[in-house]
């Protein structure tokens, strides 16, 4: 019944982020209206603090905390890490961005670091109410977020749509919950189809069909993921960015919790199923991408795309692959999502369509060169990230017999080609417009864009270091 | 064997939802019987006069539109409201099992209503408890 430290290491960074974000709450009522940046920047401290302690318990050995709630491995140290990173390098982007955009308030960055809370929690759930609990705390102020640049009218609207489907996920997942309780008498991740006669029984496969929904809904896999564009398109683009990556992430390590960390022996149940919402992902979210001229909604289905290949290494039960892949795609779409929140006027009117980039790389070379680099590891081109997450992922399925979702992979990714690459081909090769607005500076921006991008090369160029830290794997029975 | 012992205890796992079944079905019925009445031996007018359309047919004469505007504000107060009486739900069980729990319990109700305190301590600067301000943030 008491609480050991133990239990206390366990869930270090997920406690450190909680509490950090109370005391912001109270320190940003101490700050003036003024300098809301010093909250900014007290929340990146925090941010920083956890991810160290995090890397720091990254070798400590797998071990189950507050009797089996919550399970520690490197794995999970290594999610909260990364997730800690993101939520860092996002607080960099927004400085700017939302000074110009009259929304640098003090409840952005505390709603940031309770969302940051929330996820790592869920990357340390080993039992299905503590997912749960993760998932909510993480979604509830993701959905103010999306609305925080009220009164604008895509902010508002995407807050709502957010919400409303984000509602309707959770309302899945607490019914596959409730139905995987009800056949297995448990919600431990680790017993539940261990009790007798269970793995066969229709409501334990209906529940946990209605979880793979829900979660689903979370990652934006097709067919869950018609929220994603409009959310992604009307959020402020530093949301956007956060949610394209730390919730990407999020959601992805719900899903290595509940099926490579947990249900031991039901792999043949739901490999077949994640393999098809694999191979229907990366269509789908490929083939919209070709069509899109606003750069927000075509990084959308991108992100949709991408899900569909890290989807790849979960149908191929291969944590590793799977962590990398996030990992690559969180660092290239932030150095992306970089240099949209740097173009746009002062008046704080975004430049979302593709034309507004034309001639970006000849009056801006760095910042076309970040763009492009993006673009590259997007599509997967050596000696980028993207190209080592994805032979990763490919490798693994093909090791486990699932040939035809590794070339379909290879093959989308090469029709992928095609909408990166016109947008660094609008931005280098296209004349620039007169009325081009041009980038407002900023030293943080510069730095996150820095950070992201010196880690798409390094990671491209020297992955066994990331593969030793991410560590072999969930805790499972199964061998 | 083993499907035969599973398909028993699937039929004994839904024997205990026998009641909500009978439930359903007599709440079901008894709507149906009510409506089938009143359709069965209710008078039939086929004049439509206006005080038959009125809401209350025999009650007052509405006034004004239904749609009215309220200050946002009430929904502030009723959202607050909301928040801090579903907290009392927590404190019940904690009364009940309070020897049990011993200082354990205390030390966890003791953080539980600081974090509470700390959202209180918000909102009340941050001007959602003032009635005539404009809010500060």
């Amino acid at each position: 019944m008491m609480i050991n430290s133990t239990d206390v290491v366990a869930v270090l960074p997920f406690i450190s982020v909680a509490l950090g974000s109370v005391g912001l709450l109270i320190a940003d009522l101490l700050i003036p209206a003024e300098r809301r940046h010093v909250t900014a920047w007290l929340a990146a401290a925090l941010l920083l603090t956890a991810a160290v302690i995090a890397l720091s318990l990254l070798g400590s050995p797998t071990f189950e905390a507050f009797g089996g709630m919550v399970i520690s491995d490197p794995t999970a140290f290594f999610l909260d890490t990364l997730i800690c990173t993101i939520g860092l390098v996002t607080i960099l982007l927004t400085l700017r961005y939302n000074q110009v955009r009259g929304i640098l308030r003090g409840e952005f960055y505390i709603l940031l670091a309770l969302s940051i809370s929330g996820m790592t929690l869920v990357t340390h759930a080993n039992n299905l109410l503590i997912l749960l609990l993760g998932i909510e705390l993480l979604s509830i102020p993701l959905y103010v977020l999306c609305g925080i640049a009220r009164p604008r009218l895509e902010s508002e609207e995407s807050a709502l749509k957010y919400f409303l489907t984000g509602a309707f996920a959770s309302g899945f997942l607490v019914y596959g919950i409730a139905l995987t309780y009800g056949a297995s008498g448990t919600l431990s991740l680790q017993t539940a189809p261990a009790a007798p006669n269970v793995s066969g029984d229709p409501l334990l496969l209906i529940g946990i069909g209605l979880i793979l929904v829900g979660l689903g809904f979370k990652v934006a896999a097709v067919p869950f993921h018609l929220w994603a564009p409009d959310t992604y398109e009307g959020a402020p683009t530093t949301v956007t960015a956060f949610m394209a990556t730390a919730t990407k992430v999020a959601g992805f390590a719900a899903l290595l919790r509940v099926l490579h960390g947990g249900l031991p022996g039901m792999e043949s149940t739901w490999q077949p199923l994640v393999a098809i919402i694999a191979a229907a992902t990366m269509i789908v979210g490929n083939l919209a991408a070709l069509a899109q001229q606003n750069l927000k909604r075509m990084l959308a289905y991108s992100s949709i795309a991408h899900a569909g290949y890290a989807l790849v290494g979960v149908a191929a039960h291969d944590t590793t692959s799977v962590v990398f892949y996030l990992t690559g795609y969180a660092f290239t779409t932030l150095a992306a999502f970089a240099v949209i929140t740097a173009i746009g006027s002062s008046e704080g009117e975004e430049m979302q369509f593709l034309e507004a980039y034309s001639g970006l790389g000849r009056q801006k070379p760095l910042l076309g060169a970040v763009l492009a680099i993006a673009m590259f590891s997007l599509i997967g081109i050596p000696p980028t990230v993207g190209f080592i997450g994805k032979y990763f992922v490919f490798q693994a399925a093909v090791a486990k017999g699932l040939v035809w979702l590794a070339v379909l992979g290879v093959l989308t990714s090469a029709m992928a080609a095609y909408y990166y690459l016109r947008v660094v081909m609008v931005a280098f090769i296209r004349e620039g417009s007169a009325a081009a607005p041009l980038p407002t500076p900023s030293a943080p921006r510069n730095l996150a864009a820095a950070i992201s991008v010196a880690a798409v090369f390094v990671l491209g160029v020297v992955p066994a270091l990331l593969l030793s830290m991410i560590g072999n794997g969930m805790l499972s029975t199964t061998p | 064997m083993q499907l035969a012992s599973s398909k028993l205890r699937w039929f004994l796992a839904m024997a205990d939802f026998v009641p909500v079944f009978i439930l359903v079905l007599l709440s079901t019925g008894l709507a149906l019987l009510v409506l089938l009445i009143s359709v069965l031996f209710g008078p039939r007018r086929r004049a439509q006069n206006a005080t038959k359309l009125m809401p209350y047919e025999s009650g007052m004469r509405p006034i004004g539109v239904a749609q009215r505007r309220l200050p946002v504000r009430f929904y502030l107060i009723a959202v607050l409201f909301i928040l801090f009486d579903i907290e009392v739900v927590f404190f019940y069980p904690w009364a009940a099992a309070f020897r049990a729990l011993g200082w354990y319990g205390f030390a966890n109700m003791l953080i539980f209503a600081a974090l509470l305190l700390v959202g209180y301590v918000w909102l009340w600067r941050k001007g959602a408890l003032e009635w005539e301000s404009v809010d500060k943030s």
